[in-house]
């Protein structure tokens, strides 16, 4: 399979790149680690004039903490965070999804902010970036946006970024005493995309109350989904095994998955349901002991 | 791009896949096309020490480069340990997913020294073997691990 014909372009800059996307309009569009650009473009299900080469700019790719703040570059590859101790010691959700997430050779090329911008319901990260309330910062034409993950997924791989816009970063606020998070999927075999995956960031205070919870859900929705409903059980609640419980039907009555090969749609409600059950409690165990 | 140590320049079409760079204008057969949708491995090279599966990567992007095929891990008549572990401990049947397998070995066994059966197991996920049932791939893997940890201790 042999992508249609385009010209390439590679920018050395973020400013190079947009001004290059300005010139070249709609048919032009950015490629990081091409893993799910170039599958699209070999399927002819893209079939862009221009790709923009944005890999090579340097400066996007690092993994820190800053102030209240834990900073991810969008060009950060996924194997630059399965090894990266900031993240191994404290931030364990991202280990638990990028173990479970294609394969060591994919992730050696896919980028955070290219499994994010996709705008794919069926990536791993985009639930879990719902999960911990992450920032996602852009640079336009028009400067920086500073965009709160609420407002990014538009839908069918749409977002907010606007043809022009570079993720640039990703912000999370930092790992407090008594947080935890937890991501699982359930996968037909490994490397595949979920059949239903579930991302949960949960914070307690001193006395086990839970203050901020995020729940994400993989695959079960045409855009990346935020369990709202299940959400507000226990904001201000001391979990329990009975509201658990709780969340975990509300999760499996409100996804919208619909059956195809991965599985039918009871099934995969069935799924939601014992993996939400299961990330609440291993979040909540590890926010217990941090 | 630098190919198994040499030099190479051309001039080829952006959609030219690497993969098809490697085995059709460099005559580098060795590595192997296997789904053509970033499934099977059998494509795997290492692009400047990394794998990476060729069939989803634009030559044009490789350009400046360090790449590696089975064709340039060992010497002319001699074997890499883990082409001598493959041998040794009947690591393939039919060979189609075994340079693939190694390429990925190699990255695997760089950062990972030495690795448990789970995580050999994890790290060549993404390689598809049809005929061994892998476990004498994994033979294979820890024997090389063993090897290649003496070779660099006696160094
Ligand atoms: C065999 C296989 C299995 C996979 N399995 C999984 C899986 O289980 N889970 C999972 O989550 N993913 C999976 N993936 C996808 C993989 O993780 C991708 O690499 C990743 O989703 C996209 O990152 P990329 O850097 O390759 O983006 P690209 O393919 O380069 O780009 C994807 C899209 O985002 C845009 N884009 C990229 N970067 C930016 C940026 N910085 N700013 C603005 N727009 C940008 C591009 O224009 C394009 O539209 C799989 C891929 C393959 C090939
Ligand atoms: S041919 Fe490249 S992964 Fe199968
Ligand atoms: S030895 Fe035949 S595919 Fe692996």
């Amino acid at each position: 399979m042999i992508p249609a014909n385009f010209t390439y372009h590679r920018a050395a800059s973020v400013s190079e790149a947009i001004s290059l996307s300005q010139e070249l309009g709609e048919e032009a569009k950015y490629m990081s680690g091409g893993h799910s650009l170039l599958p699209m473009m070999k399927l002819r299900f893209a079939t862009p004039e221009h790709i923009i080469d944005i890999s090579k700019i340097d400066g996007l790719s690092y993994i820190k903490e800053e102030g209240d703040l834990l900073k991810i570059g969008a060009l950060t590859t996924q194997t630059e965070m399965e090894h990266n101790k900031l993240l191994k010691e404290q931030y364990p959700i991202f280990g638990d999804a990028i173990w479970l997430t294609a394969d060591p050779s994919v992730r050696n090329c896919g980028t955070i902010g290219g499994n994010i911008a996709h705008g794919d319901a069926a990536n791993d990260q985009p639930a879990l970036m719902l999960a911990v309330r992450a920032t996602i910062i852009a640079a336009g034409a028009d400067g920086e946006k500073t965009i709160p993950i609420d407002e990014f997924f538009h839908g069918f791989y749409m977002t907010a970024l606007e043809a022009g816009d570079i993720l640039t970063e990703i912000q999370i606020p930092k790992a407090k005493k008594n947080s935890g998070g937890a991501y699982h999927k359930v996968e037909r075999k490994v490397g595949d995309y979920a059949t239903a995956g579930v991302a949960v960031h949960i914070e307690l205070d001193d006395d086990g109350i839970c203050q901020q919870i995020g729940i994400g859900l993989t695959n079960v929705s045409a855009v990346p989904m935020r369990l709202e409903r299940g959400e507000e059980v226990l904001r201000g609640k001391k979990i329990t095994d009975e509201l658990i419980a709780e969340v975990s039907q509300i999760a499996s009555e409100d996804c919208e998955p619909e059956s195809d090969l991965r599985g039918s749609e009871a099934y995969k409600r069935s799924i939601v349901h014992t993996i939400t059950k299961r990330m609440l409690n291993k979040a909540l165990e590890r926010a217990r002991n941090n | 791009m630098t190919i198994n140590g040499e030099s190479v320049t051309a001039e080829v079409d952006s959609r030219l896949l690497l993969v098809h760079f490697i085995r059709e204008n460099l005559d580098l057969t060795g590595t192997h096309i296997g789904c053509d949708t970033s499934n099977c491995g059998a494509c795997t090279i290492l692009l400047d020490g990394k794998s990476v599966k060729s069939c989803t990567y634009l030559t044009v992007r490789a350009d400046g480069a360090d790449i590696t095929t089975i064709e340039g891990i060992a010497a002319e008549g001699t074997n890499h340990p883990l082409q001598q572990a493959f041998h040794d401990q009947h690591g393939l049947h039919c060979g189609f997913c075994t340079p693939g397998m190694i390429m990925r070995s190699i990255d695997l066994l760089k950062n990972n020294p030495n690795p448990t059966e789970e995580e050999i197991r994890w790290g060549i996920s993404g390689n598809l073997c049809r005929c061994t049932g892998y476990n004498n791939i994994v033979k294979s893997v820890q024997q090389a691990a063993q090897e290649m940890q003496k070779e660099s201790e006696s160094v």
